[in-house]
C-alpha cells in the first residue's frame, strides 16, 4: 500500500457570504489548493466532495473543468468531510490514482440545525415534539459530563473565549472579535448550561486538501505533510448519542473514543505524541468532553487544563489554534477539511499568528455529530 | 372533547395509568422506544411489544430555550406564549433509558437522580379541533 501525503490546501472563508453559492465558494478552495500544490486541474486524477446542503458537489466542475475526472458526491453527516479526505486518501493508497483532491463547500440556512427526521430514519413526531435538534443533545451530554466530573460553567465559558481569541487572529474565520468569559457566560442560555455564545453557528464556506502518493509528493513540495492515519466510525448499541429517542441504560464508548483508538492504531503514535489538535467544539462542552475522548487528559481533568493555558497556542497541547467552530461555524461539508488546512500550515510552520511554537511534527483532527459519526485524521511531517 | 395522541404508538391511551409503549428483543433482551421492527444490539428481525415502568430516574436533562424551526409542531402559539421547555433522559428500571420532554423548565428545580414519573400532557390542537396529548416526565415531589 502507497503512503500518502498532503501537497497542497486551500481554503475559502467561512461566514457568510449572500449571493454566493457553495459550488462557487468550493472552486476558489479548489484553485487556491491547486496553486499551493503547483499543479493544475488537469492533474486531478480521482476526486471526491463532500456536502449537506449541496447534493451535487460535482458540479463544480463546470467551474474548474470538464476533464472527465471521477468525482464522487459525498453526504455523511458531520463526519462529511473527514468521509472525503479518507476515501481520497485510499484511492491513493489502493492504487487508484497518484493525485486526488478532497473538497468540502456547504452554505447553511442561519439557526440550529433541524430538518426532516424522516431522513435520520426518525419518525416525523421526533421533530414535531421539539426533540430534533443537535444543540439539545450537546447541552445535554455536557450537563452529565460535569455532574460526574464536576467541570466548571467557567471551563465552559474559558474553552469558548480562548477560540474566538484564536478566531481573532485568524483572517478566515467567521467571529472574529475576542469575548471575555463573563461575556460569554453571561450571554443568552439556549439549552441548559450552554448561552450562546458557547455555541458556533451553521454557517458557509469551502477547503480541499489535494494528496498525492508519498513517493511523489517530493515533485511538487519541499514540505509534503503526511496523512499517517484517517478512520471513520459509527455508534454502538450503548453509546449516548445526538438524535437517540432511547438507548440502553449500560454504556459504553462513543465513536470518537473508537476512531481516535483506530487512527492512534494506524498511525503509530499516541496522544502524548500530538503537537497540535483540532477537534469538534460544536459547543464548549464538546471540546471539554473530546479532549478526554481523544485521549488528550483523563475525565475531569480539563478545570485545571484551561486554568493553566494547556490547551492555548503556547500551551503544552494547543486545540482549535485557529478558533474551531465556535469562531469559524460549521459548514459541515467544509468543517473537516478547515481542520486539515489549519494542521498542515501548522506542521509547515505557515500558520504566521497562529503559529504554534517548537516545531511541531504530529497534527491531529477529529469531527463528531449527528447522526453519530466521528471521523479523525492524524498528520505528520 | 376527545384527547388525541400526538403520534400512534407511544402510549397507552386513554388510561388512568398510562405508560410508553416499548418494544423488546426476546434473543438479546435489548429494549427500544419507540417500538420497532427490528433489533438494534443482534440480528434478530422480531420484537415483542412491551410496557415500560412509568416511573424512573433523572439521568440528565437539559432546556429548550429558543422555539426551534420547522417542522416543530409544539402547543405554543407561534405570536405570543414561547415558554422555553425541559428536556432530560430517564431510566425506567434497568432496561432502557427514553428521551422526554419534562413538565419543569426550571433548571434550579432538576437535578440529576431526581425520580420522574410518567405525564401526559396537552399538546396543541388539531385540525379538527381535538385537543392532542403528548409524553412528558414530571418530577415526583411537584405532585405532593
Amino acid at each position: 500500500m502507497e503512503d500518502v501525503a498532503i501537497i497542497g490546501v486551500g481554503l475559502h472563508p467561512f461566514g457568510r457570504f449572500p449571493g454566493k453559492s457553495a459550488f462557487d465558494m468550493g472552486a476558489d478552495a479548489v484553485r487556491a489548493a491547486l496553486h499551493d500544490a503547483g499543479v493544475t486541474w488537469n492533474d486531478i486524477q480521482i476526486a471526491f466532495g463532500g456536502s449537506i446542503e449541496a447534493s451535487n458537489s460535482d458540479a463544480i466542475v463546470n467551474r474548474v473543468g470538464l476533464t472527465g475526472v471521477p468525482f464522487h458526491n459525498v453526504n455523511n453527516g458531520c463526519a462529511t468531510a473527514a468521509t472525503a479526505l479518507s476515501m481520497t486518501a485510499n484511492a491513493i493508497r489502493y492504487g487508484q490514482a497518484d493525485i486526488g483532491i478532497a473538497v468540502g463547500m456547504d452554505k447553511h440556512p442561519a439557526g440550529a440545525f433541524t430538518g426532516d427526521p424522516e431522513e435520520l430514519a426518525l419518525p416525523k413526531w421526533y421533530a414535531e415534539s421539539g426533540y430534533y435538534l443537535t444543540t439539545l443533545f450537546f447541552a445535554m451530554k455536557i450537563n452529565r459530563y460535569m455532574h460526574e466530573f464536576d467541570i466548571a460553567p467557567r471551563t465552559l465559558a474559558k474553552v469558548a473565549a480562548k477560540n474566538y481569541r484564536n478566531g481573532s487572529l485568524n483572517p478566515n474565520a467567521f467571529r472574529r472579535k475576542p469575548l471575555t468569559e463573563d461575556q460569554i457566560l453571561e450571554s443568552p442560555m439556549l439549552n441548559y448550561p450552554l448561552t450562546q455564545y458557547m455555541y458556533c453557528a451553521p454557517d458557509e464556506g469551502a477547503a480541499a486538501a489535494i494528496l498525492c502518493r508519498a513517493d511523489r509528493a517530493h515533485e511538487f513540495t519541499p514540505t509534503p505533510i503526511y496523512l499517517r492515519a484517517s478512520a471513520l466510525k459509527t455508534r454502538r448499541l450503548g453509546a449516548f448519542e445526538v438524535h437517540s429517542p432511547s438507548m440502553p441504560v449500560e454504556r459504553i464508548d462513543g465513536p470518537t473514543v473508537d476512531a481516535s483508538r483506530a487512527a492512534y492504531e494506524m498511525a503509530g503514535v499516541g496522544p502524548e505524541d500530538v503537537d497540535v489538535a483540532q477537534i469538534q467544539d460544536t459547543e464548549a462542552g464538546a471540546e471539554v468532553i473530546h479532549m478526554a475522548e481523544n485521549g488528550f487528559c483523563k475525565d475531569g481533568e480539563q478545570n485545571l487544563l484551561l486554568e493553566t493555558g494547556a490547551t492555548e497556542i503556547t500551551g503544552s497541547i494547543p486545540i482549535n489554534t485557529d478558533g474551531g467552530l465556535i469562531a469559524n461555524g460549521e459548514p459541515v461539508g467544509a468543517s473537516g477539511l478547515r481542520q486539515v488546512y489549519e494542521l498542515v500550515n501548522q506542521l509547515r510552520g505557515t500558520a504566521g499568528d497562529r503559529q504554534v511554537p517548537n516545531d511541531p511534527r504530529v497534527g491531529y483532527a477529529q469531527l463528531y455529530g449527528a447522526p453519530g459519526v466521528s471521523g479523525v485524521s492524524i498528520l505528520t511531517r | 372533547m376527545t384527547q388525541v395522541p400526538f403520534a400512534e404508538g407511544l402510549f397507552t391511551w386513554p388510561a388512568d395509568e398510562p405508560r410508553l409503549i416499548g418494544s423488546r428483543c426476546p434473543d438479546c433482551g435489548v429494549t427500544t422506544f419507540p417500538a420497532q421492527s427490528s433489533c438494534p444490539g443482534c440480528p434478530s428481525e422480531k420484537m415483542d411489544e412491551v410496557l415500560l415502568e412509568r416511573r424512573g430516574t433523572l439521568w440528565t436533562f437539559t432546556t429548550q430555550e429558543f422555539r426551534p424551526k420547522a417542522p416543530y409542531k409544539g402547543p405554543e402559539d407561534p405570536d405570543t406564549d414561547w415558554q422555553p421547555y425541559g428536556v432530560g433522559y430517564v431510566d425506567l428500571g434497568n432496561a432502557i433509558r427514553v428521551e422526554s420532554r419534562l413538565t419543569e423548565s426550571d433548571p434550579a428545580k432538576l437535578h440529576i437522580g431526581m425520580e420522574m414519573e410518567l405525564r401526559i400532557v396537552p399538546f396543541g390542537t388539531d385540525e379538527e379541533g381535538n385537543e392532542l396529548v403528548n409524553f412528558a416526565f414530571a418530577p415526583v415531589q411537584s405532585d405532593n
